[in-house]
């Protein structure tokens, strides 16, 4: 009974915890927008624009990675079953 | 082929698996998937060099042509990147550009991605962090480097600290969550589309074959790619950000 509630409120804290994809999504969006912006005005520094959109995105992108590695954490290793 | 009958009938994700294991002064070492396949990523690239490099001349072969666009690409990026005194940093680039892409794309064979270990990318991060601190203490030598942790004020030093170890865990992370994440959500769609099969009748899990192939473009290909990419980029940026001077 104990493990089935502790299993259940794992599974909660990992949906949870996939909120943070929230942030990522829309900061990449605004990222990417712009980038569009500043391609569509110089449309020769488009190699340069794209190359630093990515590398953006990327960075904004490790608080949605670090919910998820939480949430894994959460699903498949269950640290909490063991402290029973 | 009995999964290819049967389909996938439960979600089934695992670290690494253990390989072989051996106790050395009573500490278990394990040999996992990821050491195996990671050695075999380092042998593929080995052996494409030493084919790619053998009997050079003066006028170029094809092969050699390939070679040397290869190295010409690696050290425009460098180049651009870093600048032109810091070219010497190409080959450390260049390996782990190969390696992180291979070691992605060996999920296309169905093997486990050797960059789907969080060992693997904390450890090439670990190493660009060592160069990032190489780079600061070589330009602002020993004092400069640790004044640079009290500055503006004394008070923003463990803030800073933190800042500084953030770099190589977020890089690590980054790229493991990313390749990670593909293979748990393809793993996930298997399933979805085993349970569908069934739920409509079909005998053999049809839907599996050709659906999942579309997302592994995204998952594999573009994702395998472009964090590649990114890793090598950032350690660009920041082992060139360590050389500058601070005032």
């Amino acid at each position: 009974m104990e493990k089935a509630i502790v299993l259940a409120a794992s599974a909660i804290g990992a949906g949870l915890a996939m909120i943070a994809g929230i942030g990522p999504g829309i900061g990449e969006g605004f990222a990417v927008g712009k980038a569009c912006e500043a391609i569509a005005k110089q449309p020769e520094a488009k190699s340069s624009v794209t190359s630093t959109m990515f590398i953006g995105c990327a960075v904004a992108e490790s608080t949605g990675i670090y919910g998820f590695v939480v949430a894994l954490i959460l699903l498949f290793i269950n640290p909490f079953v063991g402290q029973l | 082929m009995s999964k290819f009958l049967t389909g996938i009938t439960e979600i089934n994700v695992t670290g690494p698996k253990i390989v072989w294991s051996f106790n050395v002064a009573g500490v278990t070492i394990n040999i996992t998937e990821t050491i195996v396949l990671g050695w075999f990523v380092i042998a593929l690239i080995t052996a494409f060099v030493l084919w790619i490099t053998h009997d050079m001349k003066k006028v170029p072969s094809k092969k050699q042509a390939i070679a040397e666009l290869i190295v010409t690409t690696v050290n425009k990026l460098v180049d651009e990147n870093m600048g032109k005194e810091h070219r010497n940093y190409s080959p450390y680039i260049a390996t782990l550009f190969s390696y992180s892409i291979l070691g992605s794309l060996i999920s296309m064979l169905g093997l486990r991605s050797v960059t789907a270990d969080f060992n693997t990318t904390i450890t090439w991060a670990l190493i660009t962090f060592f160069f990032i601190t190489y780079s600061k203490i070589k330009t602002n030598h020993l004092g400069g480097y640790v004044k640079g942790y009290f500055s503006p004020i004394f008070v923003m030093a463990p803030l800073n600290i933190i800042s500084e170890i953030a770099t190589p865990v977020s890089m690590g992370f980054r790229h493991f969550g990313n390749i990670a994440g593909g293979m748990v959500i393809t793993s996930l769609i298997y399933f979805a589309l085993t349970g569908l099969s069934n739920a409509i009748g079909l005998p053999i899990p049809i839907l599996t074959v050709g659906i999942p192939a579309v997302l592994s473009v995204y998952f594999d290909l573009f994702s395998g790619f472009m964090q590649a990419y990114i890793f090598i980029s950032l350690s660009m940026a920041y082992i060139g950000g360590g050389y500058s001077k601070e005032e």
